[in-house]
């Protein structure tokens, strides 16, 4: 008695592979329109925006005719934007991934940071807004200055950094920090002479990313009021500012067409800036992948 | 061979003893620990921070408008001169709709891109399609809203000519593109930690790779992908620039996807662009409505943290 | 698998690699008393008692997971890297008892250096890796530091080959060279005793006998404690063997005795290739 006719199941094979095909080619499809949707979005936006990318562009401020509109302000202040949350980002986000890392015991409170930085992840960015605009603008009366913006854009990259940091660190090999306990290096020696070079590439790589999102980003510092007509540059840490979301945001909201051109101009220019330091992390990346 | 002449010289141990009586290195060893561990808690200040600002803020905005009117109230007025009124359910249904069209466009796309990623193709095909995916996942909101309202607007209104210039659709399908990479790539990854030997078993038994895939490799990694559709529909409900450029500034309390909505992080944004002064209730009813949101978005997580933790427990 | 039959004949046309001072009796160096040691649960030394001399080269041998990597890492105290380790019973090293709490540990570490089963250098320039030591301790003086690498790198016997890429990255180096740019490191700071846990297990054959060589050259100023997986090479290269089995000494002798008469069964088994 055989179970299994073989004759049919030969000729039920045939379908199945047509199904097999077909749905490989859907899902190969599916696959291509995010391809799709990304190349027709940067296609739309340099046709819209390039006319408008002149050199008067980066050298004019804000206006309300569009074509002496500039990103000149918003270039300028979201530098100073940068200075203040790499470092700021960095050292909170490298000091919490050593503690975790390496200095943390296993236990409740330990677990709770972990929770908690995967949990502030998650967390929108406008809610970061709100936090900036109670606790830095107001509470520490900074105004919408550089310093409370970029305060808060460090603490909503923060768990970016620690999480890319704390891989960073893992990834140093097990040999390399009983080598230099072996010759009677302390903890810390170890960390700061041998991990941490070994680890910076890794750390770096991921930093920059996490600095391209905060020069994307546009809510919080909608929340925080920073303003757009802005026809200075900032001078200390303590200044007006405004950044380039703010000033596409403000762009595209005006009913003018042809401020929908320049709003495209300045995505150009945003686009070049996260490209350019995305191009730094990569080349950080293989340039400094070892092999241990 | 070279001969050992170290003792011609001055032993090193004996220049390592010397500077043995130096203080600094043991305060060093001493203090990093707490200050790491001060800088740790910086995240967990910061979360305390963000609780107790939103309370803090949302009971004096319960001290001017009614909880239950908050809660179940259907309209939301604010700027209303002479009564204003705060129910929050509009901004909730208009939250609710685009994160609908934003799951319905994801999922499919997403997890489709999942399985050709992680059952079909080629090494070299993956190298070309997750950078795409990471860019996709690395343009700036405001870059997408800008796409919504200029092309994707306008581009659905060819199709279905009721589209207003503000509507539901346009932004939902954008935030969409925007959290597809993300339920792409976690997806995947739960495909691909699948182990190969489940795999193997069932192709050896004359499966085809689609029936490996639905059958085999998707229950069991289920959880995995259920965790980043939640984590995903978290990222749809706190966006906020796409929703803000196209999805416009008319609360409703309905199901209707042509016409202009508000979400609850389009609000916040529409408040802090505008001049509402400091102390009035609206400046404190962004703070009840951010509340909200978070709440929203907690729960989410956790909820997606539950579910990967179940996974985690199954190999 | 290599199969050896050890008897008299085969034993001793390897002595002479060997000092011929057996008859003066060197100082004891490490004494080991009563050690027990457990990861978690696990007994993995069980009261271990064993003396180990000055100016000698000690091996110890056993198949995989007989607590003979455990022991030369309890010796520098290596072994508290792994949490949840617990020990008992005593190591008197030069008087002291090295398990004491008040023992620090990087004290212990400079004077008893590591040399490890991977060659391990640091991503930096051969010159960084072996005045790493020196500088952790203290040593910043360019000229001593340039005296230190110089005099390590001729002790580890790889001075002629390195000389002219000081500053190169160590890991430009063959496996063989970085294992001896590893002793090199080593040696910068020194050390009394050097500990070396199957150092040529990464090795091919040619490296690996060059670093045997070594190990005799380093007797005459270090006590050198070698673990091996190797039987031939702890015949070939050390004075004193012990045979460690489930975590316990199964016998401890001069490597002569142990290769060819030993007193244990076991021991007579494992060398004869019956297992491990």
């Amino acid at each position: 008695m055989k179970y299994v006719d073989h004759a049919s199941v030969v000729k039920r094979m045939g379908s199945r592979m047509i199904v097999n095909k077909i749905f490989k080619a859907l899902f190969f499809l599916a696959t291509l329109f995010a391809l799709l949707a990304l190349g027709l979005l940067f296609y739309r936006i340099f046709i819209q925006g390039i006319g408008y990318l002149s050199l008067d562009f980066f050298s004019n401020f804000g206006s309300r005719f569009p074509e002496k509109a500039g990103i000149k302000a918003a270039l300028i202040g979201s530098l100073w934007m940068m200075a203040v949350v790499a470092p700021v980002s960095l050292i909170l986000g490298v000091g919490s991934a050593i503690y975790l890392e390496e200095y943390a015991k296993k236990g409740k409170i330990n677990d709770f940071i972990r929770m908690n930085i995967s949990n502030l992840a998650g967390v929108p960015s406008v809610v970061f807004g709100l936090l900036g605009l109670t606790i830095f603008v107001r509470a520490l009366a900074l105004g919408n200055s550089i310093l409370a913006a970029g305060f808060t854009m460090s603490l909503l990259i923060l768990p970016v950094i620690i999480v890319s940091s704390q891989e960073a660190i893992r990834a140093v090999p097990k040999d390399l920090r009983e080598a230099s306990y072996g010759m009677g290096a302390t903890k810390w020696q170890t960390i700061a002479r041998v991990v941490l070079p070994s680890a910076i590439p890794g750390i770096l790589t991921g930093g920059i990313l996490a600095l391209s999102r905060a020069i994307g980003e546009t809510a919080p510092l909608v929340v925080i009021g920073i303003p757009v007509i802005i026809q200075f540059l900032p001078e200390n840490l303590l200044s007006q500012f405004t950044a380039m979301p703010m000033q596409i945001f403000d762009w595209a909201k005006r009913p003018q067409e042809a401020f929908q051109s320049v709003a495209a101009a300045g995505i150009i220019v945003l686009m070049m800036f996260l490209l350019l330091m995305n191009s730094i992390a990569v080349f950080i990346r293989n340039k400094f992948q070892r092999r241990y | 061979m070279a001969s050992n002449d170290h003792q011609a010289n001055v032993s090193v141990q004996d220049m390592i003893a010397k500077q043995k009586g130096k203080k600094g290195k043991k305060r060093i060893e001493k203090s990093i620990p707490v200050i790491l561990f001060i800088i740790a808690s910086i995240s967990v200040l910061t979360t305390f921070g963000i609780v107790f600002t939103l309370i803090f803020e949302t009971f004096e905005f319960f001290q001017r408008v009614p909880f239950f009117d908050f809660l179940l109230g259907t309209e939301w007025l604010p700027f209303s001169n002479n009564e204003p009124l705060f129910g929050i359910l509009p901004l909730i249904a208009g939250t609710f709709k685009v994160t609908l069209i934003a799951v319905v466009v994801a999922v499919p796309f997403g997890l489709a891109s999942a399985v050709y990623l992680s059952e079909y193709a080629s090494d070299n095909m993956r190298r070309v399609i997750k950078p795409v995916l990471e860019v996709l996942a690395g343009v700036p909101t405001i870059v997408y809203g800008f796409f919504a309202l200029t092309f994707v607007t306008p581009l659905l209104q060819q199709f279905i000519p009721e589209l207003k210039i503000f509507n539901a659709l346009s932004p939902g399908i954008v935030v969409g593109i925007m959290i597809l990479p993300m339920i792409a790539s976690l997806s995947e990854d739960a495909m691909s930690s699948v182990p190969n030997s489940i795999r193997d078993g069932a192709l050896a038994l004359g499966a085809t790779k689609l029936e490996v895939a639905v059958k085999v490799v998707l229950p069991a990694a289920l959880s995995g992908i259920m965790a980043s559709i939640v984590l995903a529909v978290s990222r749809a409900i706190g966006e906020t620039m796409i929703v803000s450029l196209a999805g416009g500034s008319t609360p409703r309390f309905d199901l209707d996807m042509t016409d202009s909505i508000q979400t609850m992080t389009a609000y916040i944004v529409q408040v802090s662009t505008g001049d509402a002064g400091y102390g009035t209730t609206i400046y404190y009813s962004i703070y009840s409505v951010g509340f909200t949101l978070f709440l929203f978005t907690l729960l989410m997580n956790l909820l997606a943290h539950v579910i990967s933790k179940r996974f985690r427990e199954e190999y | 698998m290599v199969q050896l039959k050890v008897n008299k004949q085969t034993a001793s046309p390897l002595a002479p690699f060997k000092s011929n001072q057996e008859s003066t009796e060197n100082k004891i160096v490490y004494d080991t008393r009563q050690l027990n040691l457990w990861y978690g649960n696990h007994h993995a030394l069980k009261n271990i008692d064993l003396a180990i001399k000055e100016n000698e080269v000690t091996a110890i041998i056993g198949p995989s997971g007989c607590g003979k990597s455990t022991y030369i890492k309890t010796l520098n105290r290596m072994v508290e890297l792994v949490p949840s380790v617990k020990t008992s019973g005593q190591i008197i090293y030069r008087d002291r008892n090295i398990l004491d709490a008040s023992y620090g540990v990087e004290e212990l570490r400079t004077k008893v250096g590591m040399v490890f089963q991977k060659p391990n250098p640091f991503p930096k320039s051969i010159y960084d890796n072996i005045a790493y030591g020196p500088r952790i301790h203290g040593i910043k003086n360019k000229k001593i530091l340039d005296g230190i690498v110089e005099q390590s790198l001729r002790g580890a016997a790889i001075w002629d080959e390195v000389k002219d890429r000081l500053n190169e990255n160590a890991y430009s180096l063959s496996g063989g060279q970085q294992q001896r740019i590893c002793i090199a490191r080593a040696l910068a700071i020194e050390p009394d005793v050097i500990l070396m846990d199957e150092p040529t297990s990464a090795l091919d054959p040619i490296s690996t006998l060059k670093v045997e060589e070594l190990v005799q050259e380093l007797k005459q100023n270090y006590s050198i404690i070698i673990v091996t997986h190797n039987m031939q090479q702890a015949a070939r290269i050390s004075d004193r063997t012990a045979f460690f089995l489930n975590g316990e000494v199964v016998e401890y002798d001069k490597t002569d005795t142990i290769f060819s008469t030993p007193s244990d069964k076991r021991t007579e088994d494992y060398i004869s290739g019956r297992f491990g």
